[in-house]
């Protein structure tokens, strides 16, 4: 009893996960239909599911995708999103245990909602990390692939508010990053950025152009 | 080009890498204070982005209709501290009756 409370396994890991489990369920089945909705195809969506294993950027390369924007943008804009996981991986860097390989492999579970899972009790623990992403892993590939079987018979989603849907999501996770004055004056002027270039640049070049934004971070 | 398979290998590719630079490359070392303001500030300028272009983005112009009530019902929930389903599921409600009233 006491050793489990001290010393956490991957299976109360597993455990932790559960009151979160609706949301990679619901994600990864509104994911699994926006893809297959925006032409972006089924196979493509599983398996990006199944190797990038991050929300928002693959809602972001969806989104490019059903602007009309090109393959680069949605790389970019995907590319600079997910950057943020080189940061949240250095605060958890010391607690992966064995060779790299190994961490090359369980440093995969890593994705917001594990992260913040494995530090709720003041430090990072691994089990509860990599318990965790595995059972949001299993969720998040296999609703997407659910998502991608009822995608097809939807046709019009956007005649449904999905795509106002996505700008809520998006927000959602937004919002925790501007409770600080740096994130928000950083956020306000992405947010100028892309509003200028929206009417002048293709889509999807207006917000790998606001990535320009984070440059604030190099005032003292 | 707009082949997903390219989308799919580069962007995993590099998530690959992101997850694994902590864990892997640094160990207990850390980034100098200047660059990890900056990368700490990518997560939100990436997503206010995203906001913008999926409110208010059209055809290379600015559109303002039914998906601006329906994101501004969402904040008022997210403000309202409603769990994100629900944020989402209040913004495509909102969006798609105005479309069918319209």
């Amino acid at each position: 009893m006491t050793e489990v409370a001290t010393r956490p396994r991957i299976r109360d890991g597993m455990r932790a996960a559960l009151p979160l489990a609706p949301s990679p369920i619901l994600f990864g089945l509104s994911y699994g239909v926006l893809a297959d909705a925006t032409g972006f195809g089924s196979a493509a969506a599983i398996v990006m599911s199944a190797t990038t294993f991050a929300g928002a950027a693959q809602f972001a390369v969806a989104s490019v995708f059903d602007a009309g924007g090109t393959a680069t943008a949605a790389i970019l804009a995907a590319v600079f999103l997910n950057a943020r996981y080189v940061a949240i991986s250095m605060t958890v860097a010391s607690i992966f245990p064995g060779g790299k390989a190994r961490r090359l492999v369980e440093s995969q579970a890593i994705v917001d909602e594990s992260w913040a899972l494995s530090g709720r009790r003041g430090r990072f623990e691994w089990p509860i990390l990599v318990g965790s992403g595995l059972v949001f892993y299993a969720l998040w590939v296999g609703c997407t692939a659910v998502g991608t079987v009822i995608g097809g018979v939807l046709d019009d989603p956007n005649a449904l508010g999905l795509d106002a849907a996505f700008a809520a999501l998006f927000l959602a996770l937004a919002v925790p990053y501007l409770r600080n004055r740096r994130g928000l004056q950083a956020a306000a002027l992405a947010a100028v950025i892309t509003l200028v270039l929206i009417p002048f640049a293709p889509a999807g070049v207006p917000i790998v152009a606001a990535s320009a934004a984070c440059l604030l971070g190099l005032r003292r | 080009m707009r082949d997903p398979w390219v989308v799919v290998a580069i962007v995993g590719v590099a998530t690959i890498a992101s997850k694994a630079a902590g864990p892997v490359l640094v160990g207990r070392r850390e980034l100098p204070p200047r660059l990890q303001a900056c990368v700490e500030l990518l997560a939100p300028v990436m997503l206010t982005a995203l906001i913008v272009t999926q409110t208010f983005g059209g055809d290379e112009e600015i559109q303002v209709d039914a998906r601006v009530a329906g994101v501004g019902a969402a904040l008022i929930a997210i403000v309202l501290r409603a769990p994100v389903i629900a944020a989402m599921a209040v913004a495509a409600l909102v969006t798609a009756l105005l479309r069918l009233a319209v």
